[in-house]
């Protein structure tokens, strides 16, 4: 079975409050940039599947050159091959051309069964590359998948939660997974993990290696811009605090105060 | 036609997010001087078909077919493109549910559109569509502008009133499945729903969330931050630290890495206030801190605060709850 999957380089969750709108602006973020947290999960998944069914696993990032080390941060885990997506042309695509890209890699890198990701970005939040991912390759699409119950005969079966529950769908290979946290719990590095990476060659891929025009993806190509990158005004309350003689007395005066304000 | 949005319903349910949405684009239509249309999806759904007409739609497109009965992506997709493609409105919105940003996602790339996803806040502009968004996992904001004839966006439950239920003059448009059903490539096996009764986090008027707070007993704890919660009819959350700490299941988790909440009312026991957890609780109406450590940051961020245990204040605040509701 062949298994790729996608990731990106992010800051680290830890420091997001952190970032600045110039970093953003200026693309020069200077926190820790790590394997994004939620794709963790998905290679965690490619390595499951693999033991359980065979094959390979590739992990595949879109970035500048310093997005090595999220790839290399798979190879530490497990993946045996990984390939880094970069041109300058690549540069502020929005999250088709971001799937447009990835699409064509996964292309050109071999026939493909299973491609997994995680549910979303920590700092784009979007979640759009998976399902644009689907459509670009044709492949049928899972997301905010808990569990992947089997795949066999060119089909997938996988839970997924939903807001109103759980539910377990078949669909049919290739398909797209976005998984979520409730998947699994990922494996750390390992040392010799972590030296097999540094020493790890990881093949560059631009868009000459690729079958994408230049003007399919990139800031140019972008139809959802982000214009007023602002913080969020900061929540303006001073604190009641309740305190009366008793635990009781306390309760209903702090009931007294929320009806009151109509929110009960 | 201005507008289109999508309705979601499940077992003929509408889900409440779809009529917030609903209601806010019709004010946006009238901005943009066109019409607003709605569009059912599934089998048997005219009574939701109905209410988008009393929710103010002009026109609801009822899709109907057997093979529409449970929500699947591609034969979804393949009914709000055809409309899209046969009435060219300006914008199509979707709820920022599961399905809904699914479905959202499909349709802005097969129509090459730009999309803003999981959007708190839709505005008219020079005549064309604006979507402020969350980024960073909530610690930032951009407002989304579209490039091209169409934008596309999904909107987080309870970004928006509930709007009044008042008129009734559209028309219903009907229309059956565009897709063969033997050209579907998905099939649902089973549904195991939750259980009877849960709050959906996302759709709480109020939230009573428990933290580390619970530490010294959890399964004690987190029962009294549940019968809490029921005694007023609300959801159930927790913060990362307890969700880590196997306290209580992930789907509870609100914050960065969980899930945002914006409930009238979010009642924090046992939670410190660390940032990541302000990213997904912030915008809450009102809340409420009940901790021990009077130092803790989620008082500076609280309107009412008790400094005590939440094992004594908890069940207090519950008996009296029990009492007056």
């Amino acid at each position: 079975m062949n298994i790729v999957v996608c990731v990106k380089q992010t800051p680290d969750t830890a420091e997001l409050p952190k970032i600045s709108v110039a970093e953003v602006t200026s693309g020069d973020i200077k926190t820790t940039l790590v394997l994004n947290p939620w794709d963790e999960f998905a290679v965690e998944e490619g390595l499951q599947l693999q033991d359980r069914f065979g094959g390979d696993v590739t992990v595949v990032t879109v970035g500048e050159e310093k997005a090595t080390e999220a790839l290399k941060d798979a190879i530490a885990r497990g993946v045996q091959s990984a390939v880094l997506l970069s041109d300058p042309a690549f540069a502020g695509s929005d999250a088709w051309g971001t799937a447009t890209i990835l699409a064509a890699a996964i292309k050109k890198n071999g026939p493909v069964d299973v491609v997994l990701a995680g549910k979303q970005s920590v700092d784009g939040n979007s979640g759009l590359v998976a399902p644009g991912l689907a459509r670009k390759l044709g492949a049928t699409l899972l997301t905010n998948v808990t569990k992947i119950v089997d795949v066999a005969g060119g089909k997938i079966t996988v839970e997924r939660q939903l807001e109103e529950g759980r539910e377990t769908l078949t669909a049919s290979l290739p398909a797209v997974v976005s998984v979520s946290k409730e998947i699994n719990d990922p494996r750390y590095p390992t040392f010799m993990g972590i030296r097999k990476a540094s020493k790890a060659q990881i093949p560059v891929w631009s868009l000459a290696d690729l079958d994408v025009s230049a003007g399919s993806v990139g800031q140019t190509a972008a139809l959802a811009q982000w214009t007023d990158l602002r913080k969020p005004a900061a929540r303006s309350s001073q604190v009641v605090l309740v305190k009366e003689a008793t635990v009781e007395a306390t309760a209903a005066k702090l009931a007294d105060l929320l009806m009151a304000e109509k929110v009960i | 036609m201005s507008i289109l949005v999508y309705i979601e319903q499940f077992n003929g349910q509408a889900s409440p997010v779809s009529w917030e949405v609903l209601g806010k684009a019709k004010s946006l239509a009238g901005q943009m001087g066109g019409k607003l249309a709605a569009v059912v999806i599934g089998n048997g759904v005219e009574a939701v078909a109905n209410e988008a007409l009393t929710y103010g739609a002009d026109v609801v497109h009822l899709v109907e077919d057997a093979s529409l009965a449970a929500f699947r992506i591609e034969p979804y997709a393949a009914v709000v493109e055809d409309l899209v493609k046969a009435h060219s409105p300006k914008a199509v919105l979707f709820p920022a549910t599961t399905r809904g940003r699914d479905l959202s996602a499909v349709v802005a790339c097969d129509l090459g559109a730009g999309l803003a996803a999981d959007c708190s806040d839709l505005a008219v502009d020079g005549g064309e569509l604006t979507a402020v968004r969350p980024v960073f996992s909530g610690n930032m904001l951009t407002t989304v502008r579209f490039v091209g004839p169409l934008a596309v966006a999904s909107i987080r439950p309870r970004s928006f009133p509930t709007p009044e239920a008042d008129g009734a003059a559209g028309e219903i448009v009907r229309s059956g499945a565009v897709m063969a059903a033997g050209d579907i490539r998905e099939q649902i096996d089973s549904f195991e729903a939750t259980a009877g009764g849960e709050v959906s986090l996302t759709d709480a008027k109020i939230i009573v969330s428990g933290g580390r707070g619970v530490a010294k007993d959890p399964e004690l704890g987190f029962k009294l931050v549940k019968d809490l919660a029921d005694s007023l009819g609300g959801a159930m959350g927790a913060s990362r630290a307890a969700v880590d700490a196997g306290y209580i299941p992930y789907k509870h988790q609100v914050g960065q890495t969980g899930k945002t909440v914006r409930p009238d009312l979010y009642i924090a026991c046992g939670i410190s206030g660390a940032i990541q957890h302000l990213a997904g609780m912030g915008n809450s109406k009102i809340i409420v801190a009940i901790n021990k450590d009077p130092e803790a940051p989620i008082f500076q961020v609280a309107n009412y605060g008790v400094v005590g245990d939440l094992f004594e204040v908890v069940p207090a605040l519950t008996a009296e709850f029990k009492k007056r509701l």
